[in-house]
């Protein structure tokens, strides 16, 4: 009575109910204190999953259990064989798992409950699924589950016309998400609207540039050029544009790693000589001359152990590999 | 040529520079990264500020400390833990494995008492769950298991229901080849890798177990080279170490691009000397482990990324033809018969020597871990200003052994005192890292599951 929510022994629907407890065992291990009103929700819990009974009541004690610990995905289980069983509006429930979702935005059974149900409501509750996970964005713009889902929505009941605008909206407010970044592949590679990467590709490559130009140190851009030819080598060397911005780049800072890095690769993939190139590999031999005598290549990743200390191992290794497979 | 991570300390910026109107606004992701970079700062200035004494003693693994952290817990939990209780295999696991990198035997009675409880938590059907009577998981399952092999004894070993095991893991297999976390439970490399790497420790993987499984994770590796848990999701730490070890344990890392896998896993690591999860974010402890044993894994694979490099490097001549793609080492013909000893893999990659040297720091990564990720009164974190709690103490202290071991290329003796940062007393139990249990025990469990 003086418990603003009483526990389930004080349900009127239980009274025939005999809890039972768990069976830890005589000297159980890992044996976790348990406050009365958690324990006696299991007792109840366990009682009814034992029977297998799919009933309101159970249904209720299910939604306690989940309240208490939302990461017990037997519970989960058992409440989605109910559902199924009683027929129960999956609206309602949506609105349940939400409002679970909202204090524990990183829970695996959450997602994948949420899953299950979207894939039931079918297409017209795409729109609805996507201002959720953008609403849990707003709060952490990284958040795994929420990107996972929003995927798999976006796949399963569609949606895709806004996508990526909300990519882009993303990159704006923070250029350093690289989840907004591999949401924008996903779009630009997968989207029915877009024509794939094949169509994208040119204006992709002006978009990412004009971000690396603005922040030479971010590395998310850099990555997303490079896959924006994942596969075909060839044609990332052919597109002057990804040369041009190392050079860019590396006329302001020739120390920057991620530039380096990609000049690197084109270097390793055929990168024609030009004069840009030579007066690059001119500044850089002239503050090590102990690389005058290294191919280009093998000069890059001379400057890359110095100026990338962390990853010495990493660009000896790669110099090394060179010299071998050349 | 200076190895030592003291060559870049970060510079611990002031996030209050972004108040001046003339700079542009910083972002979110900026911001929250000045401030962990100033933090971790702070402590190694005073690591080169300190005299040679305090020096040694900053660098110094504290070992009772963290025994006296992880011990108490595998008898009892305060109630803040309920939150758990559906992942009580786990919560064993985090503390027995730490501790036999400790060193630290378990009394006999404590260790039968954990047997008796994983024993509840086996489902009738195979399996185990997070708690007794709740549904078999095949990440509890893993945990479970693994806590067992690092018991050890006959009677740990034994009480494992091998057959009813391989009958729930092929019911957790889906028609794409990959595994379902429990009965209508959630898809992903990290129920693959859990399953790969129990049945492989146990010796029942199999030709159907296995198939479909590699092809799965090479579906989830992304244009940035790593690993994420789901086709086109964000390559991750956690999820690279679980599709990597995965297939090196069916003997298919040739299905990944492994170039591209070791250039995204070498740019984690950043200038706090830890590693973060995914490209712009936070550094954390815990990926240690998950990002350094990943790397660590390529430097005996060497002969596999070679071959890949030449391939994708050997198309100089500009043409339309897609000749660069990696992928055609995919399709290497595999065996399809059941006659493959897929147990061996896991042993033989333990018995290969390193063909070459780490790949990461391996001695800036024990920095961050013993100054950034110990906590005083023991137990190890994510980073400075955040609490200890168990899965950060197993898997930093998972990371240290990897790091400490990485420089090493004859498996048969012991690390150099250059590659252990700090005393030599520092030195961890070896792991077998693709399962992430001590390796002598690992020894015992195989020997144990090819005579059965």
């Amino acid at each position: 009575m003086e418990h603003t929510k009483s526990g389930p022994s004080s349900w009127p629907e239980l009274a025939d109910v005999v809890p039972v407890p768990q069976d830890d065992g005589p000297s159980p291990v890992v044996s976790i204190a348990y406050r009365d009103d958690f324990r006696e929700v299991m007792d109840y819990f366990r009682a009814l999953y034992l029977t297998g009974e799919r009933s309101p009541r159970a249904l209720r004690l299910t939604a306690e259990a989940i309240e208490l610990n939302p990461g017990n995905y037997t519970v989960w289980h058992f409440r989605r064989l109910i559902l199924e069983s009683l027929d129960f509006d999956l609206l309602e429930e949506m609105k349940f798992v939400e409002k679970i979702a909202e204090c524990n935005p990183k829970n695996y059974q959450i997602w994948h409950h949420k899953r299950w149900l979207a894939e039931k409501l079918g297409p017209g509750i795409a729109n609805k699924e996507h201002e959720f996970t953008m609403k849990i964005l707003a709060i952490d713009a990284k958040n795994y589950h929420a990107w996972s889902h929003r995927q798999w929505v976006l796949q399963a009941l569609g949606g895709w016309e806004t996508e990526l605008e909300y990519c882009d909206h993303l990159l704006k407010e923070d250029v350093f998400n690289n989840s907004a970044w591999n949401q924008r592949y996903f779009v630009i590679t997968r989207s029915p609207f877009l024509g794939g990467l094949a169509a994208m590709r040119d204006s992709e490559v002006d978009y990412t540039i004009e971000a690396i130009l603005a922040n030479a140190q971010n590395e998310s851009p850099w990555r997303y050029l490079k896959g924006l030819y994942k596969g075909e080598n060839n044609l990332l060397v052919e597109d002057e544009r990804i040369s041009a911005v190392c050079f860019k780049v590396l006329k302001n800072d020739w120390t920057c790693v991620f530039a380096l890095s990609l000049l690197l690769d084109l270097l390793c993939t055929g990168l024609q000589p030009s004069d840009e190139l030579r007066s690059t590999l001119e500044t850089i031999r002239s503050s090590h001359p102990e690389t005058a005598d290294d191919d280009p290549a093998a000069a890059v990743c001379c400057i890359l152990q110095k100026c990338d200390p962390l990853r010495v191992n990493y660009w000896s290794w790669f110099k090394d590999t060179l010299s071998q497979i050349s | 040529m200076d190895p030592s991570p003291q060559s870049t300390p970060p510079t611990g910026d002031d996030p209050a520079a972004a108040a001046d109107p003339d700079l542009p606004r910083l972002t979110v992701t900026q911001v929250e990264q000045m401030k962990v970079e100033a933090r971790v700062g702070d402590i190694y200035r005073s690591l080169f500020g300190a005299a040679p004494n305090t020096k040694s003693i900053m660098l110094e693994l504290w070992r009772d400390q963290h025994i006296e952290y992880l011990t108490p817990g595998l008898r009892h939990m305060g109630p803040a833990f309920h939150v758990l209780d559906a992942n009580r295999p786990w919560l064993c696991y985090w503390m027995v494995h730490p501790l036999a990198l400790l060193d630290e035997a378990l009394d006999d009675d404590l260790e039968n008492d954990i047997i008796d409880f994983l024993a509840r938590c086996q489902d009738k059907d195979g399996g185990y769950s997070g708690g007794p009577g709740q549904l078999p998981h095949l990440a509890t399952t893993y945990a479970a298991v693994n806590t067992l092999v690092t018991i050890g004894s006959e009677r740990a070993l034994s009480s494992i229901n091998r057959g009813n095991l391989y009958n729930f893991m092929l019911q957790m297999k889906d028609v794409s080849g990959a595994f379902r976390m429990h009965d209508g439970g959630e898809i992903d490399v990290r129920a693959s890798y859990t399953a790969i790497s129990v049945a492989s420790l146990v010796n029942i993987l199999d030709f159907k177990l296995a198939k479909g499984v590699g092809d799965y994770i090479a579906r989830c590796q992304t244009y940035e080279g790593g690993i994420a848990g789901e086709p086109y999701a964000e390559a991750h730490g956690g999820y690279t170490f679980c599709g990597l070890a995965a297939l090196i344990l069916l003997n298919e890392a040739e299905k990944v691009d492994l170039p591209s896998l070791i250039g995204w896993v070498a740019f984690r690591q950043g200038v706090e000397c830890g590693f973060q999860g995914r490209t712009n974010k936070l550094v954390d402890g815990c990926y240690s482990f998950w990002q350094g044993a990943a790397i660590a894994f390529t430097q005996k694979l060497i002969t596999i990324v070679d071959k890949q490099l030449k391939s994708s490097y050997s198309c100089k001549r500009p043409s339309g033809e897609d000749a660069c793609s990696t992928s055609s080492y995919g399709c290497t013909a595999k065996k399809s018969s059941s006659a493959v000893d897929y147990a061996k893999f896991g042993f033989d990659f333990i018995q290969q020597s390193n063909q070459i040297g780490p790949l990461f720091h391996n001695i800036a990564l024990q920095q961050y871990i013993l100054l950034c990720s110990q906590v005083l009164e023991g137990g190890l974190r994510d980073k400075p200003g955040k609490n200890r709690d168990h899965y950060h103490s197993c898997y930093c202290l998972s990371g240290l052994a990897v790091s400490q071991y990485s420089a090493m290329t004859d498996t048969g003796s012991c690390p150099l005192p250059q590659h252990v940062l700090g005393p030599y007393s520092n030195l961890l139990e070896p792991i077998h890292p693709l399962y992430n249990v001590v390796l002598d025990k690992y020894h015992t469990a195989y020997e144990f599951f090819s005579e059965e």
